[in-house]
């Protein structure tokens, strides 16, 4: 990007001097949690609020609300890298892991595109999560997730950037063929690994 | 508590894109048909990018991200954009 | 002349900090120099960017206060918000003589100058008040005497802002009539409004419907929606009232 002209003593909200070896290339820590959309909050009300393993599976399977809640949840502990450069860390959640979610659906399909309410999408290969790395959560800090951070559940995926982790998440299609997801078709990479600074189609 | 805003805040972006002033664009929703001036549609930005829906029916009309000297913009929720030569 | 503009992508502008304002404990305006300035309509705004160091950026959108009559001088008005990130550089940090880069002049929707006649209503809230003071200022520069009336809802008289300015332009005898609601806290005496805008306020204070007005409002989402539901409820047609709404805590 061209050169700006530095404002004089603009530091924004960040820590000065802060180099933590957890925070990846570029990245800066931030101790609030912004708040970044592409659209409207959804209200899905928790009684009509489902989610779905769909795609290319012999049989799609679902889970209400209540249902998801009664699946053996973990308690998991991340840094979240924001590709705006911002990182949060030891986040604390509570959720399903995708590897007991999938574990329910037969399938061969390498590729998984998380769906959302509001349309949102991003897509993932299948081995990056599963084997512990992803998680469909449902609490954030002993509480339920707050909406404007993708309540009632989002996707997380805290070794990704952190658009892959979609909020509001309603489930997996799981796809032989990949399909870029919303950021992924506007210039995105199409991985986002932090530590190899994949923030765009190209890096 | 949304983080929408008038579709003026969209302005700055399609400004550098457009030779027009674009916040008084006419754009018509290819979902619904809802045509109003841009500025009249919701705007959703933050330092990933900016998206634009209809109010009517929250379809993404226009999304803009821009990074390493190249402008991404996804139009496929525009039937009809209309700008005008004159202020 | 100005309605034959060239046509020009936006670009980012450097301008010169000539002049600082303090206006309210938490509002200041920044008058900024800017030589390629292509001039501007009263109601746009100009989006601002600032580089740390480290080569971090932050954008903020902020309505142009002065009228297109300054050109090539263009002022913003600030407000604090606590834990915004810009706003507390720009009202507490910025000094003469440094250099801010803007992008404008954005906006094309809501927009008044003289020309489109009125009669002008101007409905407020907190620092929404920014760009319809550029539209009185326009008014005034040019010598209009279209009737206007501006609503202007505060939560204290300290925190309104160009209250001086409001009072000089009333006295200009010349179509304008200024009314405050301070919410919060009123001065001793105060015998005008001390609540929110609502159906019974507005009847009282705004254009008939059908002297077919021109409606802007501009202020935190809420105070638009609801203001602009109630004009609606009045019988303005819903076109003609034009809004600007500064998200949830007002700007950042």
């Amino acid at each position: 990007m061209a050169e700006s002209p530095v404002s004089r003593a603009f530091r924004g909200r960040r820590q000065s001097g802060e180099v933590e070896a957890r925070l990846p290339p570029g990245q800066y820590l931030e101790r609030g949690f912004p708040v970044l959309s592409a659209g409207p909050t959804p209200h899905t009300p928790l009684n009509r609020w489902d989610f779905s393993i769909v795609g290319s599976v012999e049989r799609p399977k679902r889970w209400t609300w209540d249902e998801f809640r009664a699946l053996p949840h973990e308690a998991v502990t991340a840094d979240i890298h924001c590709v705006t450069k911002w990182s949060k860390l030891d986040t604390h959640w509570e959720g399903v892991s995708v590897d007991t979610l999938l574990a329910q659906v037969n399938s061969e399909a390498d590729y998984v595109i998380a769906f959302s309410d509001g349309g949102y999408t991003t897509n993932l290969p299948r081995d990056h999560v599963t084997g512990g790395r992803a998680w469909v959560v449902d609490a954030y800090e002993d509480g339920p997730i707050p909406p404007e951070h993708g309540g009632p559940a989002r996707l997380l995926v805290p070794h990704l950037y952190f658009w892959k982790s979609a909020k509001w998440v309603r489930g997996l299609r799981l796809a032989d063929e990949d399909e870029p997801g919303f950021w992924e078709t506007m210039g995105y990479h199409n991985l986002g690994d932090p530590w190899k600074e994949q923030r765009y189609t190209g890096d | 508590m949304d983080r929408r805003l008038d579709g003026n805040v969209a302005g700055g972006i399609l400004g550098e894109i457009f030779p027009f002033e674009m916040t008084s664009a006419i754009a018509t929703c290819a979902t619904c048909g809802r045509t109003d001036p841009i500025g009249a549609f919701m705007a959703y930005a933050s330092a990933i990018g900016t998206v634009l829906r209809c109010p009517c029916c929250d379809t993404a009309l226009i999304r803009l991200a821009r990074m390493k000297g190249r402008y991404w913009m996804d139009m496929r929720g525009v039937r009809t954009l209309q700008m005008s030569e004159h202020r | 002349m100005e309605g034959t503009a060239l046509h020009r992508r936006l670009t980012w502008q450097m301008g010169e900090v000539v002049e600082t304002r303090p206006e309210t404990a938490r509002a200041r305006s920044l008058t900024m120099a800017m030589p390629e300035w292509p001039g501007h309509q009263p109601g746009q705004h100009v989006d601002v960017r600032l580089t740390a160091e480290d080569g971090y950026q932050a954008e903020r959108s902020y309505s142009i206060a002065s009228p297109p009559e300054d050109r090539p001088k263009v002022t913003i008005t600030v407000e604090r918000l606590d834990d915004g990130e810009v706003s507390p550089y720009l009202v507490d940090e910025v000094q003469v003589g440094d250099h801010l880069e803007l992008r404008g002049p954005i906006g094309g929707y809501f927009v008044w100058k003289a020309s489109l006649g009125g009669p002008l209503l101007l409905v407020g809230g907190g620092s929404g008040i920014v760009p319809l003071m550029a539209m009185l200022r326009h008014r005034r520069a040019v010598g209009s005497t279209v009737p206007a009336r501006l609503l202007y809802s505060a939560r204290s008289q300290e925190e309104v802002i160009y209250h001086g300015e409001l009072g000089d332009l009333m006295r200009r005898n010349d179509g304008l009539l200024v009314t405050y609601t301070l919410t919060r806290q009123q001065p001793p005496g105060w015998t005008g409004y001390h609540r929110r805008i609502d159906e019974e306020l507005l009847r009282e204070v705004v254009w008939p419907a059908h002297d077919h007005p021109r409606a802007y409002i501009c202020g935190p989402t809420q105070f638009v929606e609801t203001a602009a539901m109630t004009l609606v409820a009045l019988g303005y047609a819903p076109t003609i009232v034009k809004t600007e709404r500064f998200g949830p805590t007002g700007g950042g």
